[in-house]
């Protein structure tokens, strides 16, 4: 009855997306606002109408109806009751209604705001969002139903229908298969919601630009109403990939976060090509330049959130993450078409309206800075969309299959990440309109040679590698420069008003959240960086097989193998915990219990490493499970992971930073004031 | 959804003529070979009545063998490693089949995939298997009838087209025996 | 005497086949470690999975490849002949990266060629709006480039109307 319930929902859903679209189309193009209005309520609907359906969905994941097909594959008895809720993402169907549920919420939200003075976008967004909206609709509808119910036909087949087909009998399964083991983990709850969130809150920003584009309202408008959508979007969207990252690192028991697999890049594109345009929109509103350029960028953004979630669903491309095969395949590559076809005939048709004041002052000045940046993130753009295409371009043309892995990435982007870890540097330092190399470099200089304090010392203490004396150069530069922007501003307020210091600095954040939150992103950026150095440059492994008692070496590491106990546990698996003793410098530094757990139902096993986490680095070891596992005999892989917890660390100030940033202004006006096109002093 | 009514008077320059060209030609050529990719996952194996593009096989004792060259005879194309435990099950069949069939004139090939040549040659004995297996060099083989996992079986018939095809182990020495003589029949 | 020549026979003998034995056992050496094969297998991709390395695949056939490295290791096979051979049997995908030859040229070229073109627009799209800029009337050129945070704060104030 509920599933009846929640996929009658769905199906009137996808009609009232589709009506809203096209009224809203409609009405706009024969002038009859009443049409529009009827659109924005149908829009309205949809969201509530969604809750219905997830909440019907969820209902049965809960209650354990495993005669619904989406029900068994994700669910079972043995789990916990937070993970039952979770599996609404767990599987292909469940996670496409979340995504849909998603976007009708933002397109919600996005409409809620006084239209007054831009009456004419609100069709527009309408019809983008419905469409995108109802696109999702239609796979969950026509293709991936994850109310459709398990049946039994005569010839002993299972078939997956909603409604009972000719000559079958429903079938009810005692128990259901449960959610991969893999998927059981607390990154893993929230990372898929984080990546979805971050790529459905970025068709807001593309509608508003379709809009605009349309309209011919190309003034910056649609940047200025967008700008916190695009700044949350970037946000859950990074959040979404650190935490993969964090549960990688945590389960899968390679003792590494990111494995440049084809799937991972292409949440990482749309990543990309957003903080380009977070960058570049600023250029817009400071200097009225590069307005064909942000379009450009928001829409390969959009293009890339949809590309990125055809090729994760497709099959197209081999890796493990993908979802298994499914018919929902020609369906996307048809919207991808669409998408790529109109906006790029739009954007054409209006590329004469989009010339700004197209005037630039001098080479070295902020606005060229920032194009420069955007220049990188487009490099670095290439190379991952090339290395995720060229298997299959290599598969066609040659019939050779090959594989384009981590090294090629590594090699080609890292002389671009420093380039952008320079500019971090320096960019804080420069200033918009009429400067010269001259400014610029006195500007410069003295934060440059604090800076070099950094290589100095890192030199002395023994590193010898290129890349690391130059990426901790880097790091320092920017640390430096951030901390100088900081105390300079404070030390203005101060002898303006005579604050404390502390609270000087926390004035001047809160008085111009943008460019301090910016900072303070940054900062989070580099932290990450020296985290990413330290393992991906230090990183240091060994393996051996070990009887109880005996010993395994790692630089300054030996770790002992004290004990095993295998044991069952209550939700249905077998669990090999090991003890293992852990000595730094010959001083015992504490325990580790790695373990394997081995899943009857999925017949799946997980390995969960031992860890020991400092600032300094992470000892990590893991139990082997593809060798015999017992006190005779066990093999311990272990790595050791210099400085890999400033990786995490440096996440959270990047949160911090982004929060800081799109804080809403207490003062609207003071946030809505323009600074006219060539005006030398500038404030963010 | 485009408005094209009253475009500002712009001359359309050659450059930019030139910059639109490049821009939908890249756009179209990219769709092209995502749509060619996407083809190719949707297609099943080799179908029966197609006809496979002949290759050799260069069996463990050495000799080689051409299907180019075995027109006019059934093969029975068998894909099968020594780590694949569903192989297990049709070893046995597959060589009684032999047996019985060899001499009518059906050859039987097992090609070994992307295995190990110590455990596959234990697994021959193991089974006790006489017809020519080799190793499917480079993948070459395997992907030419685009197998999705082992075992799988293709049996060519005496047009060199595909008779039949069997993914998955075969469950008696009789379906293979239907199988082959389906095959045999003209 | 002849007792003595049998004795130095045997002894010729039992030499040589000690000789025979130490010769085998030295060409084969020590059983090469995890890490060691690790460190081949850490180059090579699962010639089954998708994306995997070889060095962390779990299953069996992973292990097999894993032992024929610690074999063909022993045996003082080259890594380059252990990445050659694992080619010729599996195809190039068991490679971390396409193999340069042919069309896979254009993997290591393109990205490199792209950006200097990308370089060479953005370099010339800047000339042309900073001739933009000079050549449009003289602006006011007395907003200098000043970004003294105390200025700064300083007319923030004024333009606040203090």
């Amino acid at each position: 009855m509920l599933a009846n319930v929640g996929f009658f929902t769905i199906v009137v859903t996808f009609l009232v997306a589709l009506y809203g679209a096209g009224a809203a189309a409609y009405g706009t193009l024969r002038r009859r606002p009443a049409l529009v209005d009827s659109a924005r309520h149908a829009m309205l609907l949809t969201w509530p109408l969604l809750s219905v359906a997830s909440g019907c969905l969820i209902g049965l994941l809960v209650s354990g109806a495993y005669d619904i097909a989406y029900v068994a594959s994700t669910t079972s008895s043995a789990m916990p009751l937070y993970l039952k809720i979770t599996s609404w993402w767990g599987g292909q169907a469940g996670s496409l209604l979340f995504w849909s549920w998603l976007m009708a919420a933002f397109a919600t939200a996005a409409s809620a705001r006084s239209w007054e003075r831009d009456r004419e976008f609100l069709p527009w967004v309408i019809v983008v969002t419905m469409i995108t909206l109802a696109f999702f609709l239609s796979l969950v509808v026509f293709f991936e139903n994850p109310f459709a119910r398990l049946w039994m036909t005569v010839d002993g087949q299972q078939l997956k229908a909603l409604f009972q087909p000719a000559g079958a009998v429903p079938l009810f399964p005692a128990d259901g298969n449960g959610l991969n083991p893999l998927l059981r983990h607390p990154g893993m709850v929230i990372h898929p919601p984080m990546l979805y969130l971050g790529f459905v809150s970025f068709v807001i920003p593309f509608a508003f630009a379709m809009a605009a584009l349309i309209t011919r309202r190309t003034d910056d408008r649609w940047i200025r109403i967008t700008r916190r959508w695009t700044l949350v979007a970037w946000l859950f969207l990074s959040l979404g990939l650190i935490l993969g990252g964090r549960w990688a690192y945590d389960v899968l028991g390679w003792g590494g976060y990111w494995g440049w697999d084809p799937v991972e890049i292409a949440a990482f594109m749309p990543w990309l090509t957003g903080t380009a345009f977070l960058h570049s929109v600023v250029v817009q509103e400071k200097r009225g330049i590069l307005k064909h350029w942000n379009m450009v960028l928001i829409i390969l953004t959009y293009s890339l959130v949809i590309f990125g979630t055809f090729l994760t669903r497709s099959g197209v491309l081999s890796s493990v993450h993908s979802f298994a095969q499914s018919a929902i395949g020609p369906m996307f590559f048809a919207f991808i078409g669409l998408t790529f076809v109109i906006s790029l005939s739009v954007l054409i048709s209006r590329w004469s309206d989009l010339k700004g004041d197209n005037q630039l002052d001098s080479m070295f000045s902020r606005e060229a800075l920032f194009t420069l940046n955007n220049l990188l993130f487009m490099g670095i753009l290439v190379v991952c969309f090339w290395g995720v295409i060229f298997p299959l371009i290599s598969e066609i043309f040659t019939g050779q299959k090959v594989t384009v892995g981590p090294v090629f990435y590594e090699r080609a982007t890292g002389p671009l990440w420093a380039g952008l870890l320079l500019l971090m540097g320096v960019a804080p330092l420069s200033v918009y309109g009429r400067t010269s190399w001259n400014n610029l470099g006195r500007a410069a200089w003295k934060p440059m040679a604090i800076s070099l304090v950094v290589p100095l010392a890192v030199v002395l203490l023994g590193v010898q590698n290129v890349a690391a004396v130059l990426g901790y150069w880097l790091v320092g530069l920017v640390v430096a420069v951030v901390a100088y922007e900081f105390w300079r501003g404070a030390l203005a307020r101060r002898k303006l008003h005579g604050e404390h210091l502390l609270v000087a600095l926390g004035r001047l954040a809160g008085r111009n959240r943008r460019r301090y939150g910016g900072y303070i992103i940054h900062l989070g950026v580099v932290v990450m960086a020296l985290g990413i150095i330290g393992i991906e440059i230090y990183q240091t492994e060994t393996q051996g097989t070990l009887a109880r008692g005996e010993q395994l070496t790692l630089g300054r590491y030996v770790m002992t193998y004290d004990a095993l106990s295998v044991f069952d546990t209550a939700d249905g698996k077998s669990v090999a915990r090991a003890v293992v003793t852990v000595y730094k410098d010959g001083r015992n530094v504490g325990e580790l219990y790695p373990r394997r757990d081995y899943f009857y139902a999925s017949q799946q096993p997980m390995t969960i490493p031992g860890v020991r986490s400092t600032l300094e680095d992470d000892f990590y070891v893991i139990l082997v499970d593809w060798q015999p596992i017992g006190t005779q005999g066990a093999t311990f892989k272990v790595y050791h992971n210099p400085l890999v917890n400033f990786v995490w660390g440096g996440g959270l100030i990047f949160i911090l930073g982004t929060l800081v940033a799109a804080w809403p202004e207490r003062d609207p006006e003071s946030a809505r004031r323009r600074v006219p096109a060539r005006a030398g002093a500038a404030r963010a | 959804m485009t408005d094209g009514q009253g475009e500002t008077a712009q001359p359309a320059s050659p450059k930019r003529n030139f910059g639109i060209v490049l821009v939908w030609v890249a756009v179209l050529g990219l769709l092209a070979i995502v749509g060619v990719g996407l083809i190719r996952t949707q297609q099943g194996p080799a179908g029966v009545g197609s006809k496979p593009n002949p290759f050799t096989l260069r069996a463990f004792d050495g000799v080689e063998y051409n299907t180019a060259e075995l027109v006019g005879q059934v093969v029975v194309i068998n894909f099968w490693a020594s780590w694949c435990k569903p192989c297990e099950q049709e070893a046995a069949e597959l060589e009684q089949a032999y047996q019985q069939f060899k001499d009518q004139g059906v050859v039987f090939l097992g090609v070994n995939y992307v295995d190990t040549e110590p455990e596959a040659r234990a697994y021959l004995e193991r089974f006790g298997i006489t017809y020519p297996n080799g190793p499917d060099l480079g993948t070459r083989i395997s992907q030419a009838f685009r197998i999705r996992g082992v075992p799988e079986t293709y049996i060519l018939g005496p047009d060199g087209r595909l008779a039949h095809v069997k993914i998955g182990p075969y469950t008696s020495l009789g379906e293979i025996a239907e199988a082959i003589q389906a095959a045999q029949a003209p | 005497m002849r007792k003595v020549g049998l004795l130095l026979l045997g002894l010729g003998f039992a030499a040589a086949a000690l000789v025979a034995i130490a010769g085998r056992a030295a060409a084969q050496g020590p059983s090469p470690s995890d890490d060691e094969v690790n460190a081949v297998a850490k180059q090579l991709y699962c010639p089954v999975c998708e994306n995997i390395p070889l060095d962390v695949c779990p299953t069996q056939a992973c292990a097999q490849w894993r032992d024929t490295i610690r074999l063909k290791l022993s045996e003082g096979w080259s890594e380059k002949q252990i990445k050659d051979y694992f080619v010729e049997q599996y195809g190039a995908r068991v490679l971390a990266t396409p193999p340069a030859e042919g069309l896979n040229w254009l993997v290591y070229v393109l990205p490199p060629a792209a950006f200097l073109v990308g370089a060479f627009l953005l370099f010339r799209a800047l000339r042309s709006w900073r001739h933009a800029a000079a050549a449009a009337p003289a602006a006011p050129a007395a907003q200098v480039a000043n970004d003294d945070p105390y200025v700064r704060r300083l007319e923030d104030e004024l333009k606040r109307g203090a």
